[in-house]
Order: C-alpha cells, then sequence, then structure tokens
C-alpha cells in the first residue's frame, strides 16, 4: 500500500508534526513500506471475532469520591515552560 | 411555503461529585488557577486514570430518572484533539457504548414570541427523545489577555465530571428547545447530580440547529456551542433560524459549522480556530477497562431517588384535580414541589388547589419581588399551611388571609397568633350575620323597595354595606347567602 | 562482590562485611569508569543515591533491613522518580524534572534499595538497538561495535557489565527480552497487570509491563518480590494476592512439559541461534522435561498487528508532550499552531514521529475498521493460539531475537527490518502472557544467545524455577564480558 504526499501531509497536521516537504516524502517512503508489512493482516478472515483491547477480561474498578491531592502548583509549575500569576502560558488561543 | 425548524441538544452537566472523575483532585468551584490541577490533572507522563464511583452513580441516577436504560457494560475512548486546555491531548469520553442508553423527558411548552415560535401560543405538553447520555471528563480554561498576545490556561476545572446528555433533534422551535434545556436542568438538580449552576458552567448547551421545508429530509446543521442562559439560547435560536432561512431563501447552502453567539450583538458567527476538518480519531481507551454496571448497583442508585416531577404532575393532576399548568408550576423545582407538599399534608388533600392556588399566586409573586427562591422562603411550609387551614375553615377570609400571610413574610410567627393579635377571625355565626344584614336592612329601606322592584344591581351595595358594619369579618359567603335570602323577603 | 548474587550482597550487607555506601560507591565508581564508553546511564547522581544508602546502613544496622535493603538498583528512565531527571530517551524530556515518583519507584524505595542512576533506552522505549535515544546509543559490553539491543538497552548493557546489582526495564514488544538476550542477562516480563504501571511513561498502554533485568533467574524473582502488587492508581494494575516468586526455584523439572513453536524455528532464524536454542531444549530434556511439538498458527501476524496497535495508541499517549506544563517548548514559534508542530518536530526523534504517524494514520476516519479494529481481532486469535498450546504443555520455549547483537547503524534507515528483530517477543505482549529471557550460549561472533520461556497467565514462579534450574546446571549465565 502506497500513501500520497497529501496523506503523509494531512497525517503531520494531525499528529503536529512540522514537516518540510523532504521529510514528508523520507517519511512517505518509509510509512510506505511499513504499510506493506502491516497489509499482511488485511487477508486474514475475522468475522464473528471479539475485538480485543485489554489482556485480561476484568470491570473497571471504582475510586470513592473522597479528595486525596493536595495543590502542587508550585512543584508542578516549576518545571513548566511559561507560567504566570499560577496560570500556563502559550500563545493566544484564537476562537 | 413554510420552513420547519429541527432542533437538536447536547447539554454538559458538570456532576457534583467532590473529585474529578479520574483523580482525587477537588472539584470545588473558584478556587485560585491551578491549585486544584493535580499531577492527573495536567496529565504528567506517567499517570493514569481511575474512575470515579460518583460520577458513575449520579449517571445510573440520570438515566433512571428519564427512564433509560442504563448500559450493564460502557467504555470509555479517547477523542484525540490538541488544544491547550485538554492537557493530555486527548478527552477520555465515551463513544460506542454510553452508560445510558435511550429515554425521554416530558416538557410543558409556554410559547414565546420570535421568528421560531411553535405551534399556537396555549402551553402544551411534549415528549423529547434522548439519545444517550454518556460520562466524560471536563476541559481546562482558557484566560485571555492576561499579557499581551498569550493565552493563560487554568487546569483546575479539567477532568471535572460531566454528563453529556444528547436529545433526538424532536424540538421544532426556541420556546420548545427552552422548555427542553429548563425541563433537563430541573431534573438534574431535581435529583441532586448537578447544582445547576448556569454562570459557573455547570449546566450548558449545544443547540443544533437546522430548517427545511416540511416533510423534507433534514437540513445541513449549524451548532451553536456554550449557551449558558436560558435567554440566550432563544435570543441564539432565533437569530440563527432566520439567518438560515434568510440564507436558504437567497439561493445560498448552509455548511456544517461550529458556531458561536455573541449576546451583546444577539447574533451568532462561525468558531475561527476549529476550522481543522475534525478527525478525532476515537479509540477504546487502554488506561480503563470496561464499567461494568451489576443490577444491585442500579437497585442501590434507584433506592436514593426522590419522586420525580413526571410522577409528581401526574399526581397533582389526577389526585388534586390541579390543572396541568399549576402541576408543572409547582414542579419547577423540587424545593417548591416539596413546600407543596408538606403544605398538603397540613391542609390535606382536599385543600389542594387552594395551596396550589396560593403558592403559584400570592407566595411566587412575593419571592419574585424579593429576589428569593423558593428554597430561601422566610415563611415555612408550617406556617404556611397553618395559615390556609384557617383559610379552609373559614376562620379568615381572603383579604383576612392576605395580611396573615404579609405578616408571617416580614415578622414570622403562626397564622392563629396573627389573627388573635390583628383580630381578623370572620364572623361566621349565621345569628350575628342575620343581625347584620337586618340592621342594613332596616336603615336602607327605601333600596330595599327598589332591589325588590327590580334593580338588581343594589345588591353589591348591600353586601359593601353588610361588611362595613361587620368590620369586614363576616364570611363573605355567608353574607351573600343570608343577603339573597333576605332581600328576596 | 560485583558477581555475588543479589541475595548473596544482601547477605554480606546484613553481615555488615560492606555497608551500603561501600557497595554503591564501588558501583559509582565502575560507572565513572565505563559508562563514557557504554552509554549505558543517562543520568547519575551520586549525592542522591548515597543519601539512600546511608538511608540503607541505617535500616541494616537497626535490623529492619529487607531482601534488597541496601543494593544498588538502576532504573530505567521511562519510570519517574521525585527529583530525578526523567527523560524517557527524549529531547522532549532533557529538562524533565519528575515531581513524583512511580510505583515502582516507591516500592524499590520501601524496600531500601538503592537507586544507582537511570539507564539510557530508545526514546519512548520505541526500538530495538537503543539507537534511538536522544543521549546516544548504549554499547554491548560483549562487543562495542554492538548494539545492546532496545528498548531497556542502558539496562542490558549495565548489568552485563556490573554495572549495577540488577535493573528495571519494561518490555511492549520484547523491550526486556531481547536486549537480555544480546547482552547476555536474565529478563521477565511478567503478566501484563502485574506490576503498576502507575509513573512509567506510557508507550502503549495495553502492552506495557514492567520487570526486572538481572544476571540470574534467582535475582530476578527477588526483583519481582519486590515490584509486583496491586496499586489502586493503576486500573489495569491486578488485585491478586502478594506472591513469593521464589517459591518454585528448587522444584524439579520432572514431568515439566515444553512446547516448542514450530514457527520460531522456521525461516528467518539464524543458525547460531538455533543451534544454541536446541543445545538448550537438549539440556532440559536432560533434567527430566519432555518436548512437545507446537503451532502458534497466528504468530506471524504478530508483527503487523503490534506495528497497528502500539503505535495507534503512542499517537495518543504522546499527545501530552505539547510544550504547554512541562518538558520542551521550541524557542521560535509564530502562533499556538506552530508552537505545538514545532516543539514536536524538534523534540521527538525520528522513529518516535515515524510511530506517531502510523498510529495517527490508522486511527483516522476511513481506516480505523480496516486496521485498527481488523489488528483487535486478530489480537484475539493470537491470545486463543496461546490458550489452545498451554492445553499441551506447561511452557513454551524458543528463541528470543532471530540472530545475536547486530551491529550498530546496520539496520540503517530501514525500519521494518528492525520491526523483525521483535518477532518472537511481540506475540507475548499482545497476549498479555509472562515471558523471558535467559541467556543459553554464543552464537558464531562470540555473542550472546538467549532462550525465550513463556508461560501461561501468573505462572512466573514456575518460569523462574524452571530457568533457575537450568542455570543450576549451566553456567551462561554467570559469563561476564571480557576487558570489564
Amino acid at each position: 500500500m502506497s500513501l500520497t504526499t497529501q496523506d503523509v501531509q494531512k497525517i503531520a497536521r494531525l499528529a503536529r508534526l512540522a514537516m518540510d516537504d523532504t521529510e514528508i516524502a523520507a517519511a512517505r517512503a518509509q510509512l510506505s513500506g511499513i504499510f506493506e508489512l502491516i497489509a499482511e493482516m488485511q487477508a486474514v478472515d475475522t468475522s464473528g471475532i471479539e475485538p480485543m483491547s485489554h489482556a485480561q477480561e476484568l470491570s473497571q474498578r471504582l475510586r470513592q469520591d473522597v479528595v486525596t491531592e493536595p495543590n502542587q502548583r508550585e512543584a508542578f509549575q516549576a518545571i513548566a515552560p511559561q507560567v504566570e500569576g499560577g496560570l500556563y502560558l502559550v500563545p493566544q488561543v484564537i476562537e | 411555503m413554510k420552513w420547519e425548524i429541527v432542533i437538536g441538544l447536547e447539554v454538559h452537566t458538570q456532576l457534583s461529585t467532590h473529585t474529578k472523575i479520574f483523580s482525587g483532585a477537588s472539584t470545588a468551584f473558584g478556587a485560585e488557577p491551578n491549585t486544584q490541577a493535580d499531577a492527573v490533572s495536567i496529565a504528567l507522563p506517567g499517570v493514569l486514570p481511575v474512575l470515579n464511583q460518583g460520577a458513575v452513580e449520579r449517571a445510573i441516577k440520570f438515566g433512571l430518572a428519564v427512564g433509560a436504560h442504563i448500559a450493564p457494560r460502557s467504555v470509555f475512548a479517547r477523542k484525540n484533539y490538541f488544544y491547550p486546555d485538554l492537557p493530555k491531548g486527548y478527552q477520555i469520553s465515551q463513544m460506542d457504548l454510553p452508560v445510558v442508553g435511550q429515554g425521554a423527558l416530558t416538557i410543558q411548552v409556554e410559547p414565546l414570541s420570535g421568528p421560531s415560535t411553535g405551534s399556537g401560543l396555549k402551553p402544551y405538553e411534549k415528549t423529547v427523545r434522548i439519545i444517550r447520555a454518556h460520562l466524560e471528563e471536563d476541559a481546562g480554561k482558557s484566560v485571555h489577555g492576561a499579557t499581551q498576545n498569550l493565552t493563560g490556561i487554568d487546569l483546575n476545572r479539567a477532568g471535572t465530571p460531566l454528563l453529556e446528555i444528547v436529545s433526538e433533534p424532536d424540538m421544532r422551535s426556541a420556546a420548545e428547545a427552552v422548555a427542553y434545556a429548563k425541563a433537563l436542568h430541573t431534573v438534574v438538580r431535581w435529583i441532586g447530580i448537578c447544582d445547576g449552576n448556569m454562570q459557573e458552567g455547570s449546566f450548558r448547551c449545544d443547540v443544533n440547529v437546522s430548517v427545511r421545508r416540511p416533510g423534507e429530509p433534514l437540513g445541513t446543521r449549524r451548532e451553536i456551542k456554550n449557551l449558558n442562559s436560558f435567554k440566550f439560547m432563544q435570543q441564539a435560536i432565533d437569530f440563527e433560524v432566520q439567518w438560515q432561512i434568510d440564507t436558504l431563501e437567497s439561493g445560498g447552502k448552509i455548511q456544517q459549522a461550529t458556531i458561536l453567539f455573541n449576546p451583546d450583538t444577539g447574533e451568532t458567527r462561525s468558531m475561527r480556530s476549529k476550522e481543522d476538518a475534525h478527525d478525532y480519531r476515537y479509540f477504546p481507551d487502554p488506561d480503563l477497562l470496561p464499567l461494568d454496571i451489576t443490577p444491585a448497583m442500579i437497585e442501590a442508585v434507584r433506592a436514593t431517588l426522590p419522586e420525580l416531577p413526571q410522577a409528581k404532575r401526574e399526581r397533582y393532576t389526577h389526585e388534586f384535580g390541579l390543572s396541568a399548568y399549576d402541576a408543572a408550576s409547582l414542579t419547577s423545582s423540587r424545593e417548591m414541589a416539596e413546600f407543596f407538599d408538606a403544605s398538603v399534608t397540613m391542609v390535606g388533600a382536599a385543600n389542594a388547589k387552594l395551596a396550589a392556588n396560593w403558592l403559584i399566586g400570592e407566595v411566587s409573586a412575593q419571592l419574585n419581588r424579593d429576589g428569593l427562591d423558593i428554597a430561601k422562603c422566610p415563611i415555612s411550609a408550617a406556617q404556611f399551611g397553618g395559615m390556609l387551614a384557617r383559610i379552609a375553615d373559614g376562620t379568615i377570609s381572603n383579604s383576612g388571609a392576605k395580611e396573615v400571610f404579609r405578616a408571617l413574610w416580614s415578622e414570622g410567627g403562626t397564622a392563629d397568633a396573627i389573627i388573635d393579635a390583628k383580630g381578623l377571625k370572620q364572623v361566621s355565626d349565621s345569628g350575628a350575620i342575620e343581625q347584620i344584614v337586618a340592621d342594613v336592612m332596616a336603615a336602607n329601606a327605601d333600596k330595599v323597595a327598589e332591589y325588590r322592584s327590580g334593580k338588581d344591581k343594589l345588591f353589591g351595595f348591600f353586601v359593601g354595606a353588610a361588611m362595613k358594619a361587620s368590620q369586614g369579618k363576616a364570611n363573605p359567603a355567608q353574607l351573600n347567602e343570608v343577603l339573597k335570602q333576605k332581600l328576596a323577603g | 562482590m560485583l558477581n555475588l548474587s543479589l541475595q548473596q550482597q544482601g547477605d554480606a550487607l546484613r553481615a555488615k562485611k560492606i555497608s551500603s555506601v561501600e557497595l554503591t560507591r564501588l558501583y559509582l565508581d565502575r560507572i565513572a569508569t565505563h559508562n563514557p564508553v557504554l552509554n549505558a546511564y543517562v543520568t547519575v547522581e551520586a549525592n542522591k543515591s548515597l543519601a539512600q544508602a546511608r538511608a540503607a546502613d541505617a535500616m541494616l544496622a537497626n535490623g529492619s533491613a529487607q531482601a534488597l535493603t541496601g543494593i544498588p538498583i538502576a532504573q530505567k528512565d521511562i519510570f519517574c522518580a521525585h527529583g530525578w531527571r526523567t527523560t524517557c530517551g527524549s529531547k522532549m524530556l532533557d529538562n524533565f524534572i519528575a515531581p513524583y515518583d512511580a510505583h515502582v519507584i516507591s516500592q524499590f524505595n520501601a524496600a531500601g534499595a538503592v537507586n544507582l542512576g537511570k539507564t539510557n533506552m530508545d526514546e519512548f522505549a520505541m526500538g530495538s538497538s537503543n539507537e534511538t535515544s536522544y543521549f546516544g546509543p548504549v554499547r554491548n559490553p560483549w562487543d562495542i561495535k554492538a548494539v545492546p539491543g532496545g528498548s531497556s538497552g542502558g539496562a542490558a548493557s549495565a548489568v552485563a557489565a556490573r554495572l549495577c546489582a540488577a535493573a528495571t526495564g519494561t518490555d511492549t514488544g520484547g523491550s526486556i527480552r531481547q536486549p537480555a538476550a544480546l547482552c547476555g542477562i536474565t529478563g521477565i516480563k511478567p503478566t501484563y497487570g502485574t506490576v503498576s504501571r502507575y509513573g512509567m511513561i506510557a508507550f502503549a498502554s495495553s502492552l506495557d509491563q514492567a520487570g526486572p533485568m538481572a544476571r540470574s533467574a534467582e535475582d530476578c524473582a527477588l526483583m519481582l518480590n519486590v515490584m509486583t502488587g496491586h496499586d489502586p492508581r493503576d486500573s489495569t494494575s491486578l488485585v491478586r494476592d502478594k506472591e513469593d516468586y521464589m517459591r518454585e526455584l528448587n522444584k524439579p523439572l520432572a514431568g515439566l512439559r515444553i512446547g516448542l513453536p514450530r514457527e520460531f524455528f522456521a525461516e528467518g532464524l539464524s543458525q547460531d541461534v538455533a543451534a544454541c536454542v536446541q543445545a538448550a531444549v537438549a539440556e532440559y530434556q536432560k533434567l527430566g522435561a519432555t518436548v512437545v511439538d507446537i503451532s502458534l498458527p497466528n504468530a506471524k501476524l504478530a508483527v503487523p498487528v503490534y506495528y497497528v496497535l502500539a503505535p495507534a495508541e503512542a499517537s495518543s499517549n504522546l499527545s501530552r508532550f505539547d510544550g504547554v506544563r512541562y518538558g520542551y517548548r521550541a524557542p521560535d514559534y509564530t502562533d499556538l499552531t506552530d508552537m505545538y508542530e514545532k516543539t514536536r518536530a524538534q523534540g521527538f526523534g525520528a522513529e518516535v514521529k515515524r510511530r506517531i504517524m502510523i498510529g495517527t494514520y490508522v486511527l483516522s476516519h476511513g481506516y480505523y475498521d480496516a486496521y485498527y479494529l481488523q489488528a483487535q481481532k486478530i489480537r484475539r486469535l493470537i491470545a486463543q493460539d496461546f490458550v489452545e498450546a498451554f492445553k499441551q504443555c506447561d511452557v513454551i520455549m524458543g528463541p528470543t531475537s532471530p540472530s545475536t547483537a547486530f551491529n550498530l547503524g546496520e539496520k540503517g534507515d530501514d525500519p521494518v527490518q528492525m520491526y523483525l528483530s521483535d518477532i518472537y517477543t511481540i506475540a507475548v505482549n499482545l497476549a498479555g502472557l509472562p515471558g523471558m529471557s535467559i541467556p543459553c550460549g554464543t552464537g558464531a561472533n562470540a555473542l550472546p544467545v538467549g532462550l525465550q520461556i513463556i508461560g501461561d497467565y501468573f505462572k512466573e514462579a514456575q518460569m523462574l524455577g524452571v530457568a533457575h534450574q537450568y542455570q543450576l546446571a549451566t553456567d551462561w549465565h554467570s559469563r561476564a564480558p571480557q576487558g570489564l
């Protein structure tokens, strides 16, 4: 299976990865090779097979609705790229 | 040719849990920015979600309240997109298998004026189908304008549990949409799963609007995001409907879009940042196992469910003979209904109508004047019932009752004490009333003659004179009766 | 001291023949000498390690010491350790000082073990050669031209070179077993859900599982005793009684049925590896085991299935690295989208970006059913193959890796060739089964060969016993690379 340049550009945009034309071309070649490998599974008849999301057939455990987490803003924001007044700062968001 | 308006709602209700849906951080409103953003809320590398039982119970409770199927197994999925208020780069939500399945909500529609006004002008009842309700996490908040060209991100709200309630596109007017939103607002507060505070964003409505020619397939819809008042909802729908009709009638086409309502201009506009063709790449969240809800869990929640508005309305109309309108008014909130129920317990079902009239009339008006909610009513149901009992047994007249009510409102006490202190007890002794009537007739013999010769209008004069003579205390019904009898000769 | 087992080191500490500070210094000195060549560690903080060693000495003095108290353990740099730089092998987290402890780290801290440092790894655990690390490749102590395997390559290299007493690793598609095989050490990936993933930076959540890497099965058992146990902070952590993984070490092998999947001995397996594995099986037969021919008909699909599911989960797991709250942020950008795109393009290496792209694609609109759902269905078929197989045998054996360690740069730019290094290990992760690798010989180039042992769910104690009995009868596991 072969991906188009547009496919690769679209994926890069969805994944928020800046890629120039050279990188797009290289990625296209490599991804096409990987999808050839993946294509092996297309031939398998899986009708009636339940998809398997988890290794164990278990149910979700529930947590009691009790506050356990203290304020750790100072520690957490000590490692943040840009903060001010307790807020994380990012380039302006336009809605 | 007329246009038909088609409206469906997606309502995000913040569940009233103490902690977030996937972590033990507090959900209290109004904290300093990011002081309730724990490791899970800010999506530190390596942290994992664990589901809050309180959120699950509230979802079940809602499902039971709208007669919906509770899924024995539901699954959490990741909805992937990048946004600074979404710390993981995905929102944990439910896609294919939501916790609450199909249900329905009966609404009382009061037609509003406007271009999207529905059929007729009389109030009517309608059932809106609910497609599903699913659990998901809220995003954080963007704070604009803190610093130039920068947006601040506060993740205190990130991870607050939401129940997203999705309706069928069953509504045909802004009035119906507002009535549905109000009914839903009532229910979620009624069963205690959401505080309903729209200013604080606890109850947010996305409205899908389209128009079509009757009988034709559904038109392309545009989604008005994040409406946080019923007034804005009506304005936004009215504007949007007119815009769509104008667009179509001038030969244009509607493009599917997400739009925002600007309350300052009363207009809607497309969101710029969401132009990106959405591809959310949903897939089951591998960090969370399927949520299995057992019949025992459902029964445990059912046991905590109060009598619901719909059941109460039916009881009020069937047992008490109230009108649908009165029943709807009394069930506009759980506090109102409980106030009414407590009053009726005191005065008996025979006087339920009396209680209803007073609550919807005098009490509601006074609450409105004072800007109060029934929960903050200065008169207790016991005080109110005490007053009703005196009206019912004829101790006080209607005008006397109003005086008692004003005194109860401003000074408190009991109806009986006020009646005594103010001498409001009405005269119901038939001998005394007959004496008053006889005295009035004797003093106005000329008018008696005129009346008897056919001047019926004078009856009012006699009532007034007799009432005055009794210092306003005569039982009006009795007085009328005696006057009629005596004047007839 | 360096060649003593963990139990013997613990005995020496408890007998006060050596202090934890002395033992820790011994390893820190060796790291200082050899790490410049091997590059097995990304972060060493002697002061932090020695402070823990002093605390351990206090525990040893007051008699509250446990089995691993005072023993220096290397931690894969995928585990968040409070106050330690935790990079996950990525530029994205080059400056990330973890503000909390992973469950695994807490368990070792509670046991009084010493954190000796953070080991190098393929970036975000994506790789089979340790060449994708932002901090440079790790070298194989058996031959510094060769790769140590990956992604837990730093851990494997450190254990093999005696730069730690034992190490932790994680295994999503073979990341404990393959480097263990290539470096001649013992490593076990337990049943999915046995070790909490809390604080372990996620690659593919439904496959990731932590485990020990050490010089012997016995050491691994001791490590597992510390690492396992229910953790309420991980929804996939299993609620099970605490077990003693040492309990079956001395169980004789008579009557043990070993399943040999025909598919593991077919085309693609190099001759020298096949010979060593067959010799190991013969040794087991001498020890009383019998051999059963079994089939895992869908195992050949494990690689394609894995390269759909793991990248899909990874593409989503790695979305949090956006330059907003922690980690790398690009220095120059024009707006929000540009900040995201540059941060991620500069912060992630080529292999990570490749897998994010694969995952994004297979989950995107119109492809989900054909790729993701189909892969999940075949995942079930692969798991069912094992269920059938374990009706006929007690353990499954085969090669861990199709070849011995290859040279740095040898697989070059062909990701598919690299992906095929994990051809025998991936199915185990898809099924969620426990799997381990033990050294069983050397290949044509005198590099170690690993024997893979796959057990049924929760049969770690049995597998460790099976491995231990072999290690009592042979000495492959105690051989050390020359010149160190």
